[in-house]
């Protein structure tokens, strides 16, 4: 087991620094605006921005740069700085990741809890109107961008615009630790839009494990041997959850990416609006920042769904 | 058969699947007795109804939309009327079920023991410290090595013939009265499959239960069963004990399944004849039961063996021959339209050997089969 870990971690690693690779080939070599000619001011002169190019590294050729870049990153874990502001990539980021946290970890407790009781609820009830009901409407939001999901809900439910105004609409977040009650109803939205395709996904999933679940021979020996219903749907649910947490790492990736699609529609201070204006702002230090947290969140995430599965599958533990 | 009132009465048990293509008539009528203390062996092909009328004893059809009619008397309620809660009492507790693939009838993620501990704390107030000792002292009593250890194991570090053991110990948790045992030695080797069967007779002996074997092998009801029944497309079409099954048998399917069966006179004399080309080489090999199980949804007219019955005679599509005692033969019954001095003519030649077409030109039908 340790030295599974360990080789997992090495692993993690060597993706982080592909992935470094890649961000860093693709904003430089895809055709965006010269970053040092954005700085510069309005019509600058060639000198002031080759002047600018050498104080940020773009002179130098893209192996050298990167290495430069490679060296901050895991020897110091400097990210760099912005182009366009100056600061420090790890102070922009660290100050709006409570708002991304907030966000996630909300959307990722409604997205698995309702997905889980709305799949459980789908195959024990197959075939009758609620289930088909769920199922319907499950796959209205698999299907619905999120972007257009938020701006339907705003539309609908924000206390500005919305014909309904029920709750805060977009720009209202505000930091958990200034108010509590303001945090939780400004995210309530947010939350909503960003879970609705993956609780979708995992109840279409749970639904589908369930049912087969339930016809497995084990379940027929829980009935034989007088179980009540509640044990039996118990131990069903035990064993169609297992396939489900494995997707669990997968399905983050999919989240942070709507993340970054949710807090520009809601206009929330995070990383995912942070790496939407850098990206408007070619500004290169920063996007490489940010994907580089969202692939350490993915990978080290999977580790531990890995992990886990493990000891939910004691088949898997000894294998 | 023993006198008394029975443990199990089985009476005109009909169960019905109503699906897409038609009512799928699973069990047709089907009545039997098992004793207390006594083995009844059900025997049949896939498709006959043997399993789905046992698990119907355990209220076991009903969630999956069965229509069933009849009766089903255990300790004098009626199975199949009684609430699903009271129904639920009695299964895994005084009627237990083991099935055919103990790889899959044990749940791969809980440990061995405490799938032996729910089965007794489902029944009964214990503590989960007595309900183990108990687990331990069953798999020792159904032949695991080092039970306190492989108590805490998991389903897969089992070998099969120990996952049937251990799916025997939780059957037996609470001492049942009733033992429903659905092809316990199917999936095993058979070296395995000779020691479950012992270990079955041995429990039988020690812990006086009731024993119900549903197989489609005739070799496992020879070696177990007091009473035989056999089923045909959800009927039962011969019943009687195992002894007199075995040495006088009545209806044409029960032949055919002897027939099938591999025995060491059949081998041996079957390869004898072949090396000394005397004759058409292996005669007396294995002989298959020609055609295949009927449609349930739409079975046969009039006695449902006969497409696949070597001696019907015309008016049999037409007649449905109900079960009914054999001249002579005491608690032996039989659901053939043949005559019963034609049959026992039949069952002679084709114990000498013969083959049903030699044994028809022998035994002068009254009219040409089919």
């Amino acid at each position: 087991m340790a030295g599974y870990v360990i080789r997992r971690i090495l692993w993690g690693i060597a993706l982080l620094i592909i992935v470094c690779a890649l961000t860093f080939v693709f904003f430089r070599v895809i055709p965006t605006g010269n970053p040092a000619l954005l700085r510069a001011g309005r019509d600058p002169t060639k000198g002031h921005v080759q002047e600018i190019e050498k104080v940020l590294g773009l002179n130098k050729s893209l192996p050298a740069q990167f290495w430069e870049y490679l060296k901050g990153v895991f020897l110091h874990g400097n990210l760099g700085y912005s182009y366009y502001s100056n600061e420090s990539v790890r102070s922009l980021i660290a100050e709006r990741l409570p708002a991304t946290i907030s966000l996630a970890v909300g959307a990722a407790i409604i997205w698995v809890g309702s997905g889980l009781a709305v799949g459980i609820i789908s195959a024990l009830r197959r075939k009758t109107v609620m289930d088909r009901a769920a199922m319907g409407t499950a796959l209205l939001l698999v299907s619905a961008p999120e972007f257009w999901l938020g701006l339907i809900v705003l539309f609908l439910f924000a206390d500005d615009i919305g014909k309904f105004k029920i709750f805060p609409g977009a720009g209202s977040y505000v930091g958990l630790t200034s108010d509590p009650w303001k945090w939780f109803t400004s995210l309530i939205l947010p939350w909503f839009v960003l879970a609705a395709s993956g609780a979708a996904v995992y109840a279409r999933l749970m639904r589908g494990s369930l049912i087969e679940t339930m016809n497995e021979d084990y379940i027929r020996t829980a009935r034989a041997k007088g179980l009540s219903e509640r044990r039996v749907v118990r131990q069903g649910v035990r064993a169609s959850i297992n396939p489900i947490v494995t997707l669990l790492g997968v399905e983050l990736g999919v989240l942070l990416g709507g993340a970054v699609l949710i807090e520009t529609v809601f206009n929330i201070p995070g990383v995912g609006r942070l790496s939407y204006t850098s990206i408007i702002n070619s500004d290169f230090s920063v996007i490489e920042g940010t994907v580089l947290l969202a692939a350490m969140f993915i990978i080290v995430a999977n580790i531990v769904v890995d992990i886990a599965y493990a000891y939910l599958d004691p088949r898997v533990r000894y294998s | 058969m023993s006198t008394g009132e029975p443990l199990l009465r089985v009476e005109n048990l009909k169960v019905d699947f109503p699906g897409e293509d038609g009512v799928v008539h699973a069990v047709d009528g089907v009545s039997y007795e098992v004793h207390e203390g006594r083995t009844l062996g059900i025997v049949g092909e896939s498709g006959s109804g043997k399993t789905v009328s046992s698990l119907t004893t355990l209220g076991l059809t009903r969630r999956q939309g069965a229509v069933i009619s009849g009766k089903i008397m255990f300790d004098g309620r009626d199975l199949v009327t009684l609430p699903e809660d009271e129904l639920r009492s009695i299964r895994g507790n005084d009627i237990a079920m083991i099935f055919q693939d103990p790889l899959s009838s044990l749940h791969p993620l809980y440990r061995v023991g405490d799938q032996l501990v729910e089965a007794v704390r489902a029944h009964r107030e214990m503590s989960k410290q007595q309900a183990r000792e108990r687990a331990v002292e069953l798999l020792g009593l159904v032949g695991i090595p080092d039970p306190r250890r492989r108590v805490d194991e998991y389903p897969h570090e089992f070998s099969g013939g120990m996952r049937q053991r251990a799916m025997i110990a939780m059957a037996l948790m609470n001492d049942p009265k009733l033992l429903i045992a659905d092809e316990p030695t199917t999936a095993l080797d058979v070296t395995v499959q000779a020691q479950i069967l012992a270990l079955m007779e041995r429990l039988q002996s020690e812990l006086g239960m009731a024993i119900m074997i549903i197989t489609h092998d005739l070799g496992v009801v020879a070696e177990m069963a007091d009473d035989i029944a056999v089923m045909y497309a959800g009927r039962i079409v011969e019943t009687t004990t195992a002894e007199r099954l075995f040495s006088a048998p009545e209806h044409p399917y029960t032949w055919g399944l002897l027939r099938s069966i591999p025995t060491m006179e059949g081998y041996t004399w079957g390869l004898m004849k072949a090396m000394a080309s005397e004759g058409p080489p292996g005669r007396q090999d294995l002989v298959p039961i020609p055609g295949t199980p009927p449609s349930l949804i739409n079975p046969p007219s009039g006695c449902h063996f006969h497409p696949r019955c070597p001696y019907s005679q015309p008016e049999h599509t037409r007649v449905d021959p109900p079960l009914e005692p054999v001249p002579g033969g005491e608690h032996h019954q039989v659901a053939c339209l043949l005559e019963s001095d034609i049959r026992r003519r039949l069952w002679e030649q084709l114990r000498a050997g013969q083959t049903p077409a030699e044994a028809i030109a022998e035994v002068e039908m009254p009219e040409a089969p089919l």
